[in-house]
């Protein structure tokens, strides 16, 4: 008997694709039933295309200063209206979706990596390496993460790439808890017990086939944490340890128009009112994105 | 015996279940129909899948939404069950009709004392008891199946329990109001061979001191063999054949039950090469058109692709939905 | 601690019908041979992590195994069936004892040598829902074994896995799905694909049909019938189920609370079982003939767990022909009768 039957390469890559399209397919389904879900997505993809065409959609030059035209309410040629120093408030929050999204992207990108790796070791080891691991996260999380990324962000001064930083740094220890505690359920499963059976090495267990188990629930917190971490910026800029002027981020914005909040409400308010419908995006998703990741829904 | 009541205590005409889910329609059950007579023990059986489950929830009406029980009679002593309210159902529920489910310790609260938990059972259906009787009785009922220093064991949680002594927990409960009908949804599928003769001798001798019915849910066919005085064979959702267990084990009529038969290796011949049913159990998605079994059935004719066959009635008690006998056995009222 | 007396190694067996043994064995030599295995878990509690008490899973067992053999292993739950699976394969901490393999011992490995070992023994688990990682498409799962030990590379890994999946009753159309798309009956025939791709000489099924139906089990069991024959496996067949061991099996092993108390060849055991709770094993098998039930043996109480087993023979306490010597002394697995590959531990054994 042969051990081996001619497959068509072409044949078995169409398969795979198929496979993979399927999969998406039923994602699809899943996540047009949860209306609120696709709301959520709708307000992200939005920010998405600001952020991409802010140049076609801005009106004028964001750190255009017209010190005559300042604190203008809006109207027709600054829709917005302007800051204190005659800045067009609706290019500065356009642009500033760019800044928001570069934040919140690569906080993910440190913050989560990071967190999983060191959950992942430490559930699957357990025992010495375990304890210091935790012990090191339970450090950190014992302040509260806003505490915690001003002190961050204090210690290695201002400036949007070390509140970038300060936040990821304030942000890992969850991950890692999350990690964890995924990896000590999986750990025992028999699926990981034949895949020790076969010889795999630990390295290639943790990364290849615990991993995957985890990425799910750290998804859904990731999402769920966004609006967080996006807070967390702006308060950073709020309080001068983020972004400096004159960017525009939108926590800055909001920093600037407090003396102007009761008659020139528009400086203050306008850029809020962005960050309250980007962040309740992140949350719309995250809640949503659970049902989907979860294989049992998609069972016949 | 006792008084002369010929009446059967149920009789279920033609049920028949959706369930109405993401992916589609399941059919469930389609024109289920068997009788239980009084003091007799049924056996349901079939495979995974095959909606004994589903019929034994259907007696009960404890079918939840995505699932809904579309037509057909449950006739309770007279009473179609369908009809009556939620109210009423209740009081029937635990006191007429109990059951027994499968994994014991699943169904018993593990925060509540075992002997609390069957002396509830008594006091939901009999108002009239205070706790303390109730909980003498529960007592009673434990010394009754066999369970050493009872007093003790109603006294621990579910969790410091064999899965014996669990099961006998349950049976203790459901049997403890004296119910006229008793389900018993694979009581010792859970449990090793050695306890699963334990727990069946226990059930048949208080089956027999109560004078309860029974009917027997299980895919293990010396259970079924051991305890049921009838049989009724499920396949996909259909009553393929019912009868006398004697009749049916030795004389199968139906060819899934042939089948299944020879599946199984037997006492009597070991070497015998197992027989395996060629195909798959058919998606209650998209049940065949005709009889459910015809794709796999070695005897199909193009009849059974295209109609579903009526029960026949063959000698005996006997009923067979096959069209192998249509040409000698008439059509069984039901 | 007790020490059990070294029982004596099972005399050889000629099997005029297994297949010639594969290189590296002779016919004389035991494919696997375990002796006075044992495998203890101790309970720790407390903030100095006393030691409260031990679970002797597997107790001084001792169990051969031939080329080309099924070996039946029977026994409840908490007899430490599977456990004894695991610790073959390294999957669960030996405490004392030897398993050997081809003459090698096999305990304790690591690295390389564990490595090694995975090719040649494979183990089949009993929960087919449980056992396949919810992630990965067949195609993946079947093929870790052969990428893990660089036995293909690419596509040459999809087509002798798609090969295999053949052999199972598969098709191509099922290569990329995922798991929870396919019944239990089909999970364990991947498991099987799995395991079997590596072309392993040894495997161990734990409890491989139990949580399926009858006839979907029939079919399995057949095809693990056919898979023996064509691929010269050894198979250590774990089962509570002694009909289905009586049909796969050529010899049979018997076991209680961690230890071995009846084992030879199949038809010896059926026709004669010496140990008092062989019998009563037996006398579980149903009949489908309700003129001929059957009539069991009812033990009193439930079974024990393996936690700080008294000394002596392990069954007494339910025996129902214990006496004095069986509380106090451990009875060694030894042949009682005439015959010398019927092996029983018991003082006062059934003997015609």
């Amino acid at each position: 008997m042969s051990t081996t039957r001619v497959i068509d390469k072409a044949e078995a890559r169409r398969r795979r694709r198929e496979a993979r399209v399927q999969y998406l397919r039923d994602s699809f389904v899943l996540w047009r039933r949860n209306h609120l879900m696709v709301v959520g997505t709708a307000i992200l993809v939005f920010l998405l295309l600001v952020a991409a065409f802010a140049p076609l959609i801005a009106t004028h030059d964001p750190y255009a200063q017209t010190l005559a035209d300042r604190l203008q309410p809006p109207s027709m040629q600054h829709f917005f209206g302007t800051d204190s120093l005659g800045r067009d408030i609706y290019s500065r929050v356009i642009y500033g979706s760019r800044v928001t999204l570069a934040i919140a992207f690569l906080v993910a990108v440190i913050s989560t990596p990071l967190g999983m790796a060191i959950g992942v070791v430490s559930g699957y080891f357990g025992r010495a390496t375990d304890e210091i691991l935790m012990r090191l996260s339970d450090i950190f999380l014992a302040f509260p993460k806003l505490i915690l990324a001003i002190a961050f962000a204090a210690a290695l001064g201002p400036g949007v790439e070390n509140a970038i930083v300060a936040i990821a740094v304030a942000n890992w220890p969850s991950y890692a808890r999350l990690a964890r505690a995924e990896t000590l359920a999986v750990r025992n499963n028999d699926y990981i017990q034949v895949i020790r059976s076969m010889g795999a090495s630990n390295l290639r267990i943790m990364v290849g086939h615990i991993t995957p188990m985890c990425l799910s629930s750290i998804i859904v917190r990731l999402s769920l944490d966004m609006g967080t971490i996006i807070l967390t910026a702006a308060g950073l800029g709020f309080l001068g340890l983020g972004a400096q002027p004159p960017m525009p981020e939108w926590g800055l914005m909001v920093s600037d128009g407090r003396q102007f909040l009761v008659d020139q409400w528009w400086v203050s308010t306008l850029p809020g009112v962005a960050i309250l419908i980007v962040v309740m995006g992140f949350n719309l998703v995250g809640d949503g994105i659970r049902d989907i990741l979860d294989p049992h829904q998609r069972q016949s | 015996m006792t008084t002369v009541n010929t009446e059967p205590l149920l009789r279920v005409e033609d049920l028949k279940v959706r369930f109405y889910t993401l992916r589609g329609v399941v059919h469930a059950l389609e024109r289920v129909r068997f009788t239980l007579n009084r003091q007799e023990t049924l056996g349901l059986a079939g495979e995974t899948g095959c909606g004994k489950s589903v019929t034994a929830r259907s007696v009960l009406r404890l079918i939840d939404p995505p699932g809904r029980i579309i037509s057909g009679r449950i006739l309770f002593e007279g009473r179609d069950l369908l009809t009556l309210d939620e109210a009423t159902m209740r009081t029937i529920r635990g006191s007429q009709i109990s059951m027994i489910m499968q994994e014991p310790k699943m169904s018993l609260n593990p925060v509540i004392r075992v002997g609390d938990q069957i002396a509830e059972t008594l006091l939901i259906h009999e108002r009239s008891l205070n706790r303390r009787t109730a909980r003498a009785r529960a007592v009673d009922m434990l010394a009754q199946l066999g369970i050493p220093d009872p007093a003790r064991v109603a006294r621990r949680y579910p969790h410091e329990l064999s899965g014996g002594m669990a099961q006998r927990v349950m049976i203790a409960m459901m049997l403890v109001t004296r119910p006229k009908l008793l389900i018993a949804d694979e009581p010792t599928s859970a449990l090793d061979v050695t306890i699963q003769a334990q727990i069946l001798e226990l059930m048949k001798k208080l089956v027999r001191e109560i004078e309860t019915s029974v009917l027997m849910i299980t895919h293990d066919l010396g259970v079924m063999a051991e305890t049921c005085d009838r049989v009724a064979v499920m396949y996909a959702g259909e009553m393929v054949e019912t009868g006398p267990v004697r009749s049916v084990l030795k004389n199968p009529q139906h060819p899934y039950t042939r089948g299944l038969l020879q599946t199984v290796p037997d006492k009597a011949n070991p070497e015998h090469p197992l027989y395996s049913i060629r195909g798959n159990v058919p998606s209650l998605l998209q049940p065949p058109t005709g009889c459910r079994f015809a794709p796999r059935c070695e005897y199909a004719m193009q009849r059974c692709h295209e109609e579903l066959p009526p029960y026949y009635h063959l000698e005996g008690d006997h009923q067979c939905a096959c069209f192998l006998h249509a040409e000698k056995a008439e059509v069984a009222r039901p | 601690m007790q020490t059990s007396p070294q029982s004596r190694p099972p005399a050889q067996i000629r099997r005029p019908d297994a297949p010639p043994p594969r290189e590296g064995a002779s016919a004389a030599d035991p494919l696997l041979r375990i002796r006075d295995l044992h495998v203890h878990f101790h309970i720790k509690e407390g903030v100095l992590r006393q030691h409260q008490a031990t679970v002797k899973a597997v107790n001084a067992l001792s169990l051969d195994l031939f080329a080309g053999d099924v070996f039946g292993l029977v026994g409840e739950s908490g007899c430490g069936k599977t456990t004894l699976g695991r610790a073959v394969v390294g999957l669960a901490p030996v405490t004392a004892g030897e398993i050997r393999f081809k003459g090698r011992s096999i305990v304790g490995l690591e690295g390389r040598a564990a490595f090694e070992r995975a090719r040649a023994i494979q183990l089949i688990f009993q929960d087919p829902y449980a056992s396949l990682h919810p992630r990965k498409t067949v195609c993946d799962l079947v093929g870790l074994g052969l990428k893990l030990h660089h036995l293909a590379e690419g596509y040459e890994i999809d087509e002798r896995v798609l090969a295999m999946l053949e052999r199972v009753g598969f098709s191509i159309d099922h290569m990329y799905r995922y798991a929870h798309e396919f019944s239990g009956g089909q999970r364990q025939r991947i498991a099987l694909a799995r395991a079997l791709v590596l072309h392993p000489e040894l495997l161990i099924l734990d409890e491989p049909t139990s949580a399926l139906d009858v006839s979907v089990q029939a079919q399995i069991l057949n095809l693990l019938k056919e898979l023996q024959r064509e691929f010269r496996l050894t198979y250590l067949f774990i089962s509570h189920d002694l009909g289905v061991v009586r049909y796969m099996s050529n010899r049979i092993g018997v076991m209680y609370l961690g230890s071995m108390v009846e084992t030879g060849a199949t038809a010896d055991i059926f026709r004669q079982c010496q140990h008092p709770y062989t019998r009563v094993l037996l006398s579980s098998l149903p009949s489908l003939d309700p003129d001929a039930p059957h009539r069991g043996i009812l033990l009193e109480g439930d079974p024990p767990t393996p936690v700080d087993p008294p000394p002596g023979c392990p069954f007494a306490p339910r025996c129902p022909e214990a006496r004095d010597r069986c509380r106090s002394e451990k009875p060694v697995l030894a042949p009682r009768a005439d015959i010398p590959t019927h092996l029983t531990a018991c003082h006062f054994p059934h003997l015609g």
